[in-house]
């Protein structure tokens, strides 16, 4: 198949329409008949780092590159990025607002479940100039 | 394995969205406010109770692969999230019943956690 790329701008605070781009990607992948599982690791990976944008990040984009044998996700913002890459992948800590916490969100589990459900996530950020987070998920059901 | 329509039954709740699902089966269920937590595991064949009424709790559902919400406490969404709920295909329940009250129902009906665990 040929490859597909998309990329849907998000923007900060706006969680009304917070995780649009995630269900787009998800319902693109499903279209293409990929295996649930892997459709599933993607929405939910895309979901979370889409959220931590929306909280934490500037305005940016989620940009997706789909192809036979792998997906990848890059979550870029311009936000003013964070102070420590290593801490913040620690489960448990955030530096969410109160607000964010009421919505069910800035519980600290977003990184690491990216982690957790990517094979292979890369972090990089500078403070004041964003984050970039990238996130790489091979095909091994193989029904596309 | 339980419908939808039994659980709505069980929990006294109605129906916002979702009637045409009524047959909809479900082996598991999750009770969480906390949305990470929902998105951390399985839940295909999971009903998810919270008592957040909210776009993103659709959205969480949508991702995580459930299969309905049940909003407890009595939490009436907007429309909008009624909206969405239509559009994703996930049926929208509302109880009056506390999330405790809830889970320990539908346990009591085989229901287990989404991994398996009872």
């Amino acid at each position: 198949m040929p490859s597909i790329q998309k990329t849907f701008h998000v923007t900060k605070n706006d969680f009304i329409h917070a995780g649009e781009a995630s269900i787009h990607v998800k319902n693109l992948l499903k279209s293409l008949n990929y295996v649930p599982d892997l459709v599933r690791r993607v929405a939910i990976c895309g979901y979370e780092a889409e959220m931590n944008l929306v909280m934490h990040g500037g305005d940016g984009e989620l940009s997706v590159d789909v192809n036979a044998d792998r997906i990848i996700v890059d979550v870029i913002d311009h936000g003013q990025g964070i102070a420590d890459v290593e801490l913040a992948m620690q489960e448990g800590y955030s530096t969410a607002k109160d607000e964010y916490r009421e919505m069910g969100f800035g519980a600290g589990m977003g990184l690491p479940n990216i982690k957790k459900n990517s094979d292979e996530m890369v972090i990089t950020s500078e403070q004041g100039n964003g984050t970039h987070v990238k996130m790489v998920f091979f095909n091994k059901g193989l029904n596309v | 394995m339980i419908k939808l329509s039994t659980i709505a039954t069980i929990l006294d709740s109605d129906v916002l969205t979702g009637e045409e699902h009524k047959d909809r089966e479900f082996l598991y269920c999750r009770g969480s406010d906390l949305m990470s937590d929902v998105l951390s595991a399985f839940a295909q064949g999971s009903v998810f109770l919270t008592g957040l009424a909210t776009l993103q709790a659709v959205r969480t559902a949508s991702i995580s692969g459930a299969g309905a919400i049940v909003f407890v406490r009595n939490k009436k969404p907007n429309p909008d999230v009624v909206a969405l709920a239509k559009e994703e295909g996930i049926p929208l329940l509302v109880t009056p019943l506390s999330m405790f009250v809830s889970c320990g129902r539908l346990y009591q009906h085989g229901l287990t956690g989404v991994n398996g665990n009872r």
